[in-house]
Formats: structure tokens, sequence, C-alpha cells
């Protein structure tokens, strides 16, 4: 039988129709890719910055991008991940967002 | 030239006349227009072509929010740069001080130009890995000079900014 959330989300409260359509939309993934100007430094600072991560996890994101050309900094909500792109282009990185299926 | 920090302000002083005109030059190198691949590249694609709704979107709405933040860093480091008019003489050495709210707009500037300019002269990786080779050959070495330049200005702020951010040591 085929659901439909459009008609679920109608009869039911708004706080699982939004997980409803966020499980729906999972998961989508915030890839930086390989450039050579951008300083490793630079780089570490901004995933600090941008996702919070301790230095030590910031600098494995970025050998992994400097030595493998991407690496994914985060998985999740689209929304989400768009802002984290959009933060990340602010700081001049090279960064998409990728279904992963 | 000399670069410290002093009661939160970073301060380059003793910079000759070259290096001078190297650092005027930061707020017009960040500017990619008539240069596709420096547009390109400071305004890259936030998906695959696949997802033509979600870059059309981006067009539209986070685009003209990138550039207005692009410009207001670029605004701020020009109002810094202005402290290098200020000399009487012309050949004379001259400082800058740079306030540390300001580092991050700094950051971003050099960014902008490094990118742009790497970008127009289509820089290789090694190219971009060779610090000796000599700035006066031509008009393409002495931009990979100034590349490396504001690569290296930007990592003597990221060092500042990160003893700026440690907790004073423990006596």
């Amino acid at each position: 039988m085929q659901v439909f959330p459009e008609i679920i989300s109608a009869v039911e409260t708004p706080e699982v129709a939004e997980e409803t359509k966020e499980a729906l939309d999972l998961p989508w993934n915030v890839v930086v890719h390989n450039d050579p100007v951008n300083l490793m430094s630079y780089v570490t600072m901004v995933f600090q910055k941008v996702f919070g991560y301790p230095k030590e996890k910031a600098e494995l994101h970025m050998l992994e991008v400097h030595r493998k050309g991407r690496s994914i900094l985060w998985s999740g909500v689209r929304e989400r991940a768009e802002l984290f792109v959009q933060q990340l282009h602010g700081y001049l990185l090279l960064a998409t967002i990728e279904r992963t299926i | 030239m000399e670069v410290f920090r002093n009661n939160g302000v970073l301060e380059i002083s003793e910079i000759d006349p070259f290096l001078a005109e190297l650092l005027r030059q930061i707020p017009a190198s960040t500017n990619p227009e008539s240069v596709p691949a420096a547009e390109q590249r400071l305004f890259s694609p936030p998906a695959g072509p696949n997802e033509k709704e979600l870059c059309a979107e981006w067009k539209i709405y986070v685009e003209p929010e990138l550039r207005r933040l692009f410009q207001t860093a670029t605004e701020t480091v020009e109002a810094d740069l202005g402290q290098l008019a200020e000399s009487e003489k012309p050949f004379a050495n001259s400082a800058l001080r740079i306030p540390h709210e300001h580092s991050e707009a700094w950051l971003s500037a050099l960014n902008q130009a490094r990118l742009a300019i790497a970008a127009k002269y289509d820089f290789t990786e090694a190219e971009l890995c060779d610090h000796y080779r000599s700035p006066i050959g031509s008009r393409r070495d002495l931009s990979l000079f100034q590349v490396n330049f504001y690569g290296f200005l930007q990592e003597f702020i990221l060092r500042e900014m990160e003893c700026g951010n440690s907790p004073a040591p423990e006596k």
C-alpha cells in the first residue's frame, strides 16, 4: 500500500510531520574538495569554526581532503547541510552538498 | 619586514616599498571580474550538475550574500591599508597595524586575492609549493610570489589568532 506523507501530516501533530519529513530527507553529505591554494592551517581552522570540531578531528578531515581529494565532513538533513556548505563557501572552501543514495 | 603582536594588535613593521605595494594590491586582486576562472573559483557551485534546482536557487539567494560578505572583508582591509599611504618619504619603509578584530577580514581578503590570482594564472600545485622561485622573472613569477607572500601573512594571522584564543599559561 502506498503512503502519502502529505495526507498523514495533515492529521498528525506538526512534530511528527516534521520528523517524517526529515526521515524522508535523510541523508545528505557535506563534502569538501581539495584545493591547492587554501592553506592546511586555514582549512583546519575553518572546520573547527563551522562544525565545532576539536583541532585533532579537524586536522584528520583536512588531511583526508589533502590526500584523497575530498572528505565528508557531515551527514544529515538537507537544510542543515546547505547551511554548512554556505558557511564553507563564505570561507572560500570548495564544498558541495551530495545525496548519499 | 618584522611581524609581531602588541596589545591585541598585529604589527607589521619595516615593510619595504615593494612589499608595501603588494599589500596595497590586495583589494584590487580580490576582484574576479573580467577573469571567468577567478569568478568561477570564488563562486563555485554548491552541488554537482545533477542538482540543477539547488544550483539555480543558490545563484539567486546565496551568491549575493557571499558577494556582500567578501566585499565587507575587502573594505575593512582597504581601510587598514590606508596606513601605508601616510608615509611622507616615498622610499621609506612603512608599518601596518591590524587590530585583532580585523583578523577574519584579513584572512578572507588574502584568501580571495590568492584564489583569484591563482585561478587567473592557473598555477599548478608544484608551482605553488616552489617558495624559492625568483619573483623577478616575469609577471607570472611576480604573481606567484604575491600568492605566497599573502599565504605567509595568512599563516601568521592564523598563528596569532590561535595564540589569542589559547588560555594564558599557568604560573
